[in-house]
């Protein structure tokens, strides 16, 4: 027995000494405040305070426990409701994971020193890793909490516009309820088996003797799934299995599933099965060769997709060209490496199977589990979970259709939680992509013409692969004009990781080569950097790349807006002996929602017979704030305060389909429905008392007070008949943004709306060590209409932070960077300040003119560290990350 | 069922670890990111043994080997420690300092342990009890080479010893990494020097992660010692550098000489990395 004091409650428990106390809290005290992302020291967010001194709860025995003070964020110290309050001031909790962390650390620092410096903040939290927030408004909330300002207040009317805290905060900074966070009592633990190899063979042992051992359930293989053995997020390219049959095709494919008795040590180290390892192909060039075995039979030369964009003539433009650049970019893989590893339970309720689990995709999960398992898709409902981060990944299915199997083969509830291995082998990643290309411009300056070639290693199975073929070569050109164009980029498949969805589909990597190519070209044609990019920029009128008419085009006024900041970072840019100061600059564009396909969303907003007025709200809140923004739109186009709302999240049984968290166009598309259900109900309620559109709205108790100048009704919900949801009035609406698919030139209208931004980075290059110290990011955003400022800064910071990991440090190596330890992102330190300019160019398609923004906000930044770095000091970089070695060869290269 | 000892007696613990086949846990940092589910074999936990902790002041300075690195950062140390109290701010973040000891860092003989150059540049002696007695080595000695020491399965490191005379001068630590916190050495520079009258009467330089172990650089420390201050870092020769570097995910083996050149010539000029 141990015995502790648990924020200030003795509590007892009998784990075994050696037991990680993370483990400990969590498990057998139902303390799952502390969260667990990595069980290695490396993120943090499993620190609590023992005898006041922050450590890793998941590298300290339970045996430390016994006789000590212990504190988790369960626990409510003076000093961390301070913390608490002032992290929902400044928006400090973006998906959440982070944030117990993050708490206690920061309550450590705060009883040492009670009013932190900036810097001492940094210090003292730069073992806990966050990858939504960029870390500032982290750091200001911690730096401001002494103040103990209280709680934020929520705006009573008219909140489109105002900077609203979260509203689902409050469980933010509580520590929210994650995929790992329940399970029914007595849920089986599954477990994966994995491949060890890229590419081999595998046959079983004794499977049945294997499951007959006590303390295991069920094993499952590829033979035991009832369904179509095959999903991909675009039905069409179905190849993924959820569990390999022979061979396995990439490393950390599932290839069985063990599922545990709970309470037994779930270890699956003697299981029963032999692998032949395979020559693999590692490379899209491998994969290429003439002679490359196809790693699916019907797609030759293992190219799953090439999408194209041809405009004009691009070769006798380039032959026409004054100036001429041309160049080649290679990008690694990118983890995303969210702070939650992929988690959650399945269980029984009568004939349906249930699925709580972390997702950006709650009808996809369902479509693709219900295929899986031969069940029709009323009989999946898929809850989601709190979710610890996503940006693409969680897009695809993982673990769904794996426990859902078990539940449903067993009848029994089934739990699983991916380790930090195991999350970063199996899941998707970034596309590593070869580009390379030629782009010109006339005597003045003018872009006349680009030819782009990319290839993207997508590996073993479809993914978003397709999506990223097709959405490089429309965006290929950035925001700028671009008469003539060729652009093309293919999907290869390797035994590498699934490639898949990442912020921005492949977009960032071509704009680290456009954009870098744009330095050069500037410089040839003699023209300031800036002033280039903006005598090329896209206007209101002209045609895109895809013949597209470009309206609310916002990224001249992007550019303008960073014109100041240029002049005075140019001025400022001096060489203090071995540091070269430098400055770049890049701009993004991006396309909101599916390319060229149908995208729809829909929301529903109902009022009860008891005046009870309900937002059915299915677009998943990955930490991007559609939980608040929605509400906001809805609020505004109904005229009733927000605090009026009841809101129901994402499950597929109580929510109409909002469609997935993706492509930056939850604010725009669901936004857009949401504005026309409040428009609709208000109608309604106006209709009923023949008001006009001025009227005024107030509920109280079963009553809606219409007023209308000195005229006053009163609508009696309890008199009205409800409908088959149960609701006196509601309103459901579905909007589908306005596309024109591509033809085989590429050419249509992929979009509907575009969003823009440029961003400006000053550093400072060590030339005697080839590291970089950034030290300021101005970003300008054209985000149409901004709905709420604070969570879009919290974006572009946080945008911006995942763009500098992308330039200077991130590569996914199979094998051996798969952890938090050798595979480095952005800590508090590696952030510079950055100040966001937001710009408001109205969009007529977005709801209230707003246009997304999620995904933009990484595109420029690498593009623009390595302009800044080559301005610094002549070094050309052409392939990321910049690790300190490569830029010091670089430096090492430079012509001057 | 694996076995768990917390003894609060040093013999207890010492007669423990003579019975074989346990393994020693002191902040868990190194052991517990290197298990899986759960810390596998026998586990003697010293984290309750008083001897083990603290920083006492004798003959030279004893520095218990469960003295955590926030305790090294947080106490009243003479200069010539600045420079492990620099590395003890820089290991890992802050919850790794607050658990992580000096003599698992060195139990642990990876050759990117940042407590390792500035001990050198101590002249660091490792104290090793056991049911058999006790015996002192040099640090130097102690680690051969990478996660290899000279302890026996059943000796206890107690404590590392700075003598007297390498107690004089001023510290310095350089570390390089890839990013701001959280982060293993590409290279990392240590550097103990006594100067008077302009002149550097004693320098102790060693070198870490650009090689099996980190090491002292007796090349420089010839060519340099009795020279004037003025001018130090630039009369450094990379041929006097002995480096075995590697290349790995973090760096190339070509990049880790430039980077500890530089580095050395930082910490010989006083400056920061
Ligand atoms: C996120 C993270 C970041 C890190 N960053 C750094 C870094 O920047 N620089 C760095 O150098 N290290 C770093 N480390 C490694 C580690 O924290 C240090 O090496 C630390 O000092 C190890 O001490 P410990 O007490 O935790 O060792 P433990 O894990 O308890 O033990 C380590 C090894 O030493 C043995 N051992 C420990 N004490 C004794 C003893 N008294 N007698 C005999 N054997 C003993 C153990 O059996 C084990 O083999 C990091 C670790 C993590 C998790
Ligand atoms: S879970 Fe403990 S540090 Fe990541
Ligand atoms: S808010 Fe920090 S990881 Fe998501």
């Amino acid at each position: 027995m141990i015995g502790f004091t648990l924020n200030g409650q003795p509590v007892t428990c009998d784990a075994p000494p050696g037991e990680r106390l993370s483990e400990t809290l969590r498990e057998r005290l139902g303390a799952r405040g502390t969260k667990v992302g990595c069980d290695a020291g490396d993120c943090g967010a499993c620190t609590v305070l023992i005898g006041g001194r922050a450590v890793c709860a998941c590298l300290t025995p339970a045996a430390r426990a016994e006789g000590a003070v212990i504190e988790t964020v369960e626990g409510s110290t003076p000093v961390l409701t301070r913390l608490r309050d002032a992290f929902l001031r400044h928006g400090a909790a973006q998906c959440g994971i982070c944030t117990p962390g993050m708490l206690m650390a920061a309550a450590e620092l705060l009883q040492r020193v009670p009013r932190p410096s900036s810097e001492e903040a940094k210090q003292a939290l730069g073992g806990v890793l966050c990858r939504c927030t960029g870390y500032a408004k982290i750091i200001t909330a911690v730096c401001d909490a002494w103040r103990g300002e209280g709680p934020p207040d929520l705006p009573v009317q008219a909140p489109v516009g105002v900077p609203l805290p979260r509203l689902d905060g409050a469980a933010k900074v509580a520590g929210d309820v994650f995929g790992a966070d329940w399970a029914p009592e007595g849920a089986l633990v599954v477990k994966a088996i994995r491949a060890p190899h890229p590419h081999a063979g595998f046959t079983f042992g004794d499977l049945a003797a294997y499951a007959a051992r006590p303390g295991i359930a069920a094993v499952y293989t590829a033979a035991d799934i009832p369904g179509r053995n095959a999903f991909s997020v675009i039905p069409a390219f179905a190849d993924q299995p959820a569990i390999a049959a022979s061979p396995a095709r990439f490393r950390g494919e599932c290839v069985a599933l063990v599922a545990f008795e709970p309470y037994t040590p779930p270890d699956t180290a003697d299981f029963p099965i032999r692998w032949t390892p395979l020559a693999a192909l590692l490379s899209s060039a491998e994969a290429e060769a003439p002679e490359a075995p196809l790693l699916h039979p019907d797609r030759p030369a293992n190219r799953l997709i090439e999408g194209v964009v041809r405009r004009g003539d691009a070769t006798a433009a380039l032959a026409a060209a004054a100036h001429v650049v041309e160049g080649s970019f290679t990008t690694a893989h990118v983890e995303h490496a969210y702070i939650e590893p992929e988690a959650g339970a399945a269980w029984m309720e009568g004939d349906t199977l249930n699925i709580r689990a972390c997702t950006q995709a709650p009808y996809m999960d369902r479509d693709d589990t219900a295929a899986i398992l031969a069940l029709p898709v009323g009989r999946v409902r898929i809850l989601p979970s709190a979710v610890g981060g996503g940006f693409g990944s969680k897009l695809d299915v993982s673990l769904q259709p794996l426990i859902g199997l078990v539940a449903l083969k067993t009848g029994r509830p089934a739990r699983m939680i991916y380790s930090r291995a195991e999350s970063m082998t199996s899941t998707t990643k970034r596309h590593p992509a070869e580009m390379r290309g030629r782009i010109g411009c006339d005597a003045t300056g003018r872009i006349t013409a680009m030819e782009f070639e990319g290839r993207f290693d997508t590996g073993a199975y479809s993914s978003w692969g397709p999506t990223v073929a097709n959405r490089v070569p429309v965006h290929a050109s950035g925001p700028y004009h671009t008469p003539t164009i060729h652009a093309r980029a293919r999907a290869v498949h390797t035994h590498g990781p699934v490639s898949g969805a990442f912020r921005g589909f492949g977009v960032p990597q071509a704009a680290l080569w456009q954009e870098t190519l744009y330095d050069r070209l500037a410089e040839k044609a003699g023209l300031d950097r800036l002033e280039f990019r903006l005598l090329n920029a896209l206007r209101d009128g002209q045609l895109s790349a895809t013949g597209q008419v470009m309206e609310a085009a916002g990224i001249a006024q992007c550019l303008t807006a960073l014109r100041p900041h240029w002049a005075r970072a140019l001025a400022e840019a001096q060489p203090q002996g071995h540091l070269r100061r430098g400055v770049g600059i890049a701009s993004c564009w991006y396309g909101c929602g599916n390319t060229g396909l149908p995208n729809p969303s829909t929301i529903r907003i109902g009022l009860t017979a008891a005046g009870g007025l309900v937002l059915h709200q299915g677009a998943t809140d990955i930490g991007q704030g559609s939980n608040t923004v929605i509400p906001q739109i809805a609020a505004q186009a109904l005229g009733l305060p927000l605090t009026a709302f009841r809101f129901i999240g994402p499950d597929t049984a109580l929510t109409p389909d909002a469609g997935k968290t993706s492509a930056s166009r939850q604010t725009f598309v669901s936004g857009r429905a949401a504005q026309a259900a409040g428009a609709a109900l208000r109608g309604a309620l106006l209709r009923l008392v023949n008001a006009g559109d001025g009227a005024e709205l107030s509920i109280n108790g079963h009553f809606v007070t219409v007023t209308e100048g000195t005229a006053c009704h009163r609508i009696d919900l309890s008199t009205l008949p409800t409908d088959a949801r149960g609701y006196a009035l509601s309103a459901e609406e579905t909007y589908d943004p306005p596309t024109r698919p591509l033809d085989e030139n590429g050419q249509g209208s992929p979009y509907a709306i575009y969003g823009y931004g440029a961003q400006m980075v000053e550093l400072a290059v060590d030339t005697r060590l080839g590291t970089v110290q950034l030290v300021k990011i101005t970003a300008a955003h054209d985000v149409g209409r901004a709905i709420n400022p604070q969570l879009i800064t919290g974006q572009i910071e946080g945008g911006i932070a995942q763009g500098i990991g992308m330039a200077l440090m991130e590569e996914y190596i199979a094998g051996r960077t798969d952890n938090l330890h050798d595979y480095l992102i952005p800590t508090t330190g590696d952030v510079p300040p950055i100040e966001s300019l937001l710009i408001e160019v109205p969009d007529p398609d977005g709801p209230f003119g707003a246009k997304g923004l999620g995904e933009h906000v990484l595109i420029p930044t690498a593009p623009a560290i390595l302009n800044a770095i080559r301005h610094a000091t002549g070094a050309e970089l052409t392939r990321t990350p910049a690790l300190p070695h490569r830029i010091l060869d670089a430096i090492q290269r430079a012509p001057r | 069922m694996t076995a768990y000892a917390r003894p609060s007696d040093l013999p207890d613990a010492l007669e423990i670890l003579a019975g074989g086949g346990w393994r020693v846990l002191a902040g868990g940092t190194d052991l517990y990111p290197g298990a899986g589910a759960a810390l596998a074999g026998d586990i003697l936990d010293i984290s309750a043994l008083d001897e083990l902790r603290g920083i006492t002041r004798g003959a030279g300075l004893r520095i218990g080997a469960a003295t955590t690195w926030s305790d090294l950062a947080e106490a009243d140390l003479p200069p010539a420690l600045a420079g492990l109290q620099a590395a003890a701010r820089l290991v890992g973040g802050r919850q790794v300092q607050n658990a992580g000891t000096i003599g698992g860092n060195i139990c642990n003989a990876s050759p990117a342990a940042d407590g390792v150059p500035p001990l050198l540049t101590l002249d660091a002696e490792v104290e090793l009890a056991s049911a058999r007695g006790r015996r002192r080595l040099p640090l130097a000695d102690y680690l051969r080479g990478p996660r290899q020491t000279a302890r026996a399965a059943d000796e206890l490191l107690m404590a590392v010893h700075i003598p007297d005379a390498a107690l004089r001068g001023q510290g310095s630590f350089l570390k390089l990494g890839a990013r701001a916190h959280l982060v293993i050495s590409i290279a990392m520079v240590a550097l103990r020097s006594v100067t008077k009258g302009g002149l550097v009467t004693e320098i102790a330089l060693s070198i870490g992660a650009c090689g099996p172990v980190a090491r002292r650089q007796p090349g420089v420390e010839r060519a340099l010692t009795g020279t004037p201050l003025t001018g130090l870092a630039d009369r450094l020769r990379p041929e006097d550098l002995i480096l075995a570097p590697i290349d790995d995910i973090r760096a190339s083996a070509a990049y880790r000489r430039e980077a500890a050149f530089e580095l050395t010539r930082r910490a010989l000029a006083g400056g920061a990395a």
